[in-house]
């Protein structure tokens, strides 16, 4: 191997020209032959200092001020200063360009690591994978985080600190159920509403005939139920319970609504990572292993440097057994990796197994057009739900538990990785990653407009699983002050029983200072 | 591709965050921070470090569902069961293991910096008649802006005042600005019309003259920074700390006297820029010693305690000035003094100590209560006691334990209005 060929020399320093050299090759490697497409790329190098900044405003640059991100703060530099964890190697944003932080602890390989896994892993995946490309707007992200500090900072000077930490409290807790989840039709805004009332109103001119007005009808249908007009009036049924308020909260200033529009903008755009852990996390670790091996073969990287890196990803990629101390779930990168592996080897190299279970790809030759059209169309749990191989799964030696509380004998095992649990299993494992299994499914459901406007919203329980009690009556304090009025929380079940209620009251301060 | 190297960008971004967070949570991080102190060593009570909150104030509440009756999970790494086994469940009872967690975490852990520390522990005290003896102490002389002036050396010339100066007179005078005079200059060339020429000539050589007779700046526009002397309140304060260190004082009393001046230390510190200290020590004669002398050499002798206010006041007369220095004192002793010295200390702590300290604090450090209740008061007790009840403006307390330190120096320095008699 001749060493001119070598990205840095072994024994890990690099400096800022290494840098540019690493990324140039990682570039050619990732673009030209993996044939990733990647928003252009900013590399910064910071200290773990800002690592812990960058990790208290959810990995963001830049955010508004609240003072739960100084909690988070407190909570990682204890961490992280009493050596009770470590700090990521890098973090990666899904903008554009796409920002990448680097820690300037990491040696040489590392940071070639790192490149290739964030700067062309995440970033080809943020890029092309559908969930993000409906849900966030990379190219904007940066500036609305950007309007948002600035509204709020404003917002603060004008109405004081206390007052919008209250409302960012509340906006906070509802978080969760910011988000829209379908992409469904939204209703018209004014512009739209009013050009069709136009063209309706030109048809009837176009088509009027007073005769008609003379025809004999059938008596008056009854006048529509006017709970379902109100309903619909609102948007009713509303899982979006931020959006909701944003629209039709009675007593609001608009400053506040914008507030609220502001953290649901920001729980939206975070809304499909947590959907794609395993996709995205498998994604990057395979990018990252691609490159290094291929910048190995081309003698790019030395074999010492070489066997580092091996080191560190067979750490990232361990998958403790069950019944390891170190077990605690399963490890996104390990999964990921271990399927987008073996997918690899079902697109080249086929057995009669894989062509009987994958007939679509196995055997198709191109094992990279496979994947990335697999990171562009699925999320975690359809892919796992599709993709999950019955080697794979006697290779990690699955196996489901059932867990009946009504069953005294005890736990069960319901499937083990043979003929009859393949598909149990793998039905059973993409369940546990379907965020409408994972979280509550809650919808505000009605108003009592002309009665005492009391909210009423519904969590509708899967699998007898109620809420905890006590976060659900903090939250449910929460929605009463914004919505300004008594709300009601019921949980029911499939038919509609209700299982369990909470009721909350506005507190004081909500209903005289927002007027 | 660019590469950014942030690494010398300001670090403390989420300083502020942090700040909000402290204040959130302040009633309890604040008795978090007096639990914290009060067990731990003098050189590391006001050091910063790990306190625990309850995580009710700071909690941030979502909707989550705890796990039903019937559940089914994945595990990898099977190794000998098979389809249809049953496993006892963990932990007895037909409860499960991990599931109904409940509220969660019920404490919240971090680490404070000493800074937001002593903040914390000294925030709702104050320092008694510091505003009184400022305003009565000689003061010292600094600069102060005071608006503008028409002479002055160039250093000072004030560039944004003269220039807006310029512009009005300007304007008053109708100045033609350039802009004015260009155009003028483009609509003659362009012009055809040879009387509007001819007048068009005439209006740019009318311009160009009052250009040159209204200059642009003129010396009449310049001003200068203006400014005023003005008299500083001093902001130097000394600490006096006298300890009795004949042989009645044991070792686990000088280390309560320690950790009660290292207090008082830390708290002028916060207050005042430069805080000076003195320590004299006595047995039957006083002399001023270094720090590691005070504290750590023994000595043998008589008790004298007039000896060591003898020794404060002349140090005052000859180095502190009570005009330029405030002035703070702090005594302690286990309460023996000689026979007949009573007199003599009384006489000096009224004539000559009180007078020029802002606050002398007298700390009796005592062995163990068993012992002492079986005791009389002591002499020096018995002495300041008299001395306060005539109306010596000086503060004592009685200390025993470690533990006590802490509550008899916020009693001390407890803000005035939620402490009607400060003694």
């Amino acid at each position: 191997m001749s060493s001119d060929k070598l990205l840095f020399r072994e024994g890990g320093d690099w400096n800022f020209s290494t840098l540019q050299r690493i990324y140039d090759a990682c570039e050619d490697v990732a673009v030209n032959e993996l044939g990733l497409d990647v928003y252009p790329n900013q590399i910064e190098v910071i200290t773990a200092e800002q690592m812990l900044d960058a990790y208290a405003s959810m990995g963001m640059p830049l955010f508004y001020k609240h003072w739960s991100f100084g909690k988070h703060y407190a909570y990682h530099e204890t961490m992280y200063r009493k050596g009770w964890a470590g700090l990521a190697y890098e973090i990666v944003i899904n903008s554009s360009p796409c920002v990448s932080y680097l820690m300037e602890g990491n040696s040489a390989t590392m940071q070639t690591l790192v490149i290739a896994h964030a700067a062309f892993g995440h970033n080809h995946f943020f890029k092309n994978n559908y969930l993000f490309q409906t849900w966030t707007k990379a190219d904007t992200i940066l500036d609305y985080l950007d309007f948002a500090k600035r509204y709020i900072a404003k917002c603060e000077d004008r109405y004081g600190q206390e007052e919008v930490a209250r409302i960012l409290d509340s906006a906070h807790a509802l978080m969760g159920q910011g988000v829209h989840r379908y992409h469904g039709a939204r209703g018209p805004d004014l512009r739209h509403e009013e050009e069709r009332q136009k063209s309706r109103r030109a048809h009837q001119e176009r088509i009027f005939n007073d005769l008609w007005r003379t025809l004999p009808t059938a008596a008056k249908a009854a006048s529509p139920d006017f709970t379902e007009r109100r309903r619909a009036l609102l948007g009713l049924p509303q899982e979006n319970i931020l959006y909701f308020l944003e629209k039709a909260a009675p007593r609001l200033t608009p400053w506040q609504r914008e507030v609220l529009r502001i953290v649901r903008q920001v729980a939206q755009y975070f809304y499909p990572q947590g959907q794609t852990k395993v996709m995205n996390e498998g994604t990057a670790t395979f990018v990252h292993y691609k490159v290094m091996k291929r910048l190995h073969e081309r003698g790019q990287i030395s074999d010492g440097n070489y066997l580092e890196f091996l080191q560190s990803h067979t750490n990232v990629v361990a998958q403790p057994s069950f019944d390891d101390q170190r077990f605690s779930g399963f490890n996104p990168y390990a999964l990921g990796f271990s399927m987008m592996c073996d997918i690899e080897r079902i697109v080249t190299e086929p057995d009669d197994e894989d062509r009987e279970w994958f007939p679509k790809i196995a055997g198709a030759g191109d094992p990279m057009a496979v994947l990335r059209d697999i990171w562009a169309n699925y999320r975690d749990d359809s892919f796992i739900g599709q993709f999950l191989s019955p080697r794979l799964i006697r290779e990690m030696r699955l196996f489901q538990l059932h867990d009946d509380a009504g069953f005294k004998e005890g736990i069960q095992v319901e499937a083990i990785h043979n003929e009859r649990g393949y598909r149990r299993i793998r039905r059973e494992l993409a369940k546990q990653y379907d965020v409408g299994a994972r979280e509550p499914n809650i919808e505000v459901v009605d108003v009592d407009l002309a009665g005492d406007r009391r909210l009423i919203v519904h969590h509708h329980v899967v699998g007898g699983a109620l809420l905890d009690r006590g976060d659900a009556e903090r939250v449910l304090q929460h929605l009463a002050d914004l919505w300004s009025y008594e709300v009601a929380l019921r949980e029911v079940d499939a038919d509609q029983t209700v299982l369990r209620e909470h009721l909350a009251k506005p507190r004081e301060a909500a209903q005289f200072e927002w007027v | 591709m660019h590469i950014v190297d942030r690494r010398l960008n300001p670090n403390s971004k989420s300083l502020e965050n942090r700040q909000r967070f402290l204040r959130r949570a302040k009633a309890q991080v604040q008795d978090a921070v007096r639990t914290a102190s009060g067990g731990r060593d003098m050189g590391k009570a006001l050091e910063g470090g790990e306190v625990s909150i309850p995580s009710d104030g700071v909690r941030e509440p979502r909707l989550r569902t705890v796990p039903g009756d019937v559940q089914d999970h994945i595990l990898p790494g099977n190794k000998t069961f098979s389809e249809g086994d049953v496993l006892p469940r963990p932990g007895g009872g037909g409860g499960r293991g991990g599931a109904g967690e409940g509220d969660g975490e019920d404490a919240f852990r971090f680490m404070l910096t000493r800074e937001e520390f002593l903040e914390m522990f000294l925030d709702d005290l104050e320092l008694p008649d510091m505003a009184k003896r400022r305003m009565a102490s000689v003061e010292r002389e600094g600069l102060r802006r005071a608006g503008y002036q028409t002479s002055g050396s160039p250093t000072s010339m004030s560039i944004g005042r003269t220039m807006q100066l310029a512009l009005v007179r300007r304007t008053a005078l109708k100045r033609p600005t350039s802009a004015n005079l260009a155009a003028l200059e483009a609509e003659l060339a362009e012009c055809k019309d040879e009387a509007r020429r001819k007048t068009l000539t005439a209006e740019i050589e009318a311009a160009k003259t009052r250009m040159r007779r209204i200059p642009y700046i003129d010396p009449i526009d310049v001003r200068y920074r203006r400014f005023e002397v003005e008299p500083r309140p001093v902001a130097r304060a000394v600490m006096f700390c006298l300890m009795d260190v004949s042989g009645s004082m044991t070792e686990h009393m000088k280390d309560l006297a320690k950790r009660f001046f290292l207090l008082l230390y830390v708290f002028l510190t916060r207050r005042y820029k430069q805080v000076d200290v003195v320590f004299i020590r006595h047995t039957d004669k006083a002399e001023e010693v270094d720090e590691d002398t005070f504290f750590r050499s023994p000595a043998s002798g008589g008790t004298l305690v007039s000896s060591a206010l003898a020794a404060m006041a002349r140090i005052v007369g000859e180095r502190y000035s009570p005009n330029d220095w405030n002035i703070y004192a702090a005594q302690a002793s286990d309460g023996d003094n000689a026979h007949g010295d009573g007199q003599v200390t009384a006489q000096l702590l009224t004539e000559a100590v009180l007078p020029v300290c802002q606050y002398f604090a007298y700390l009796e450090v005592g062995a163990t209560s068993h012992l002492r209740q079986s005791m009389p008061e002591s002499p020096l007790w018995t002495l300041y006691e008299r001395l306060q009840e005539e109306g010596a403006p000086l503060s004592m307390r009685r200390v025993e334990d470690r533990n006590e330190i802490f509550p008899v120096f916020r009693e001390l320095f407890r803000k005035r209005d939620a402490q009607q008699v400060a003694r």
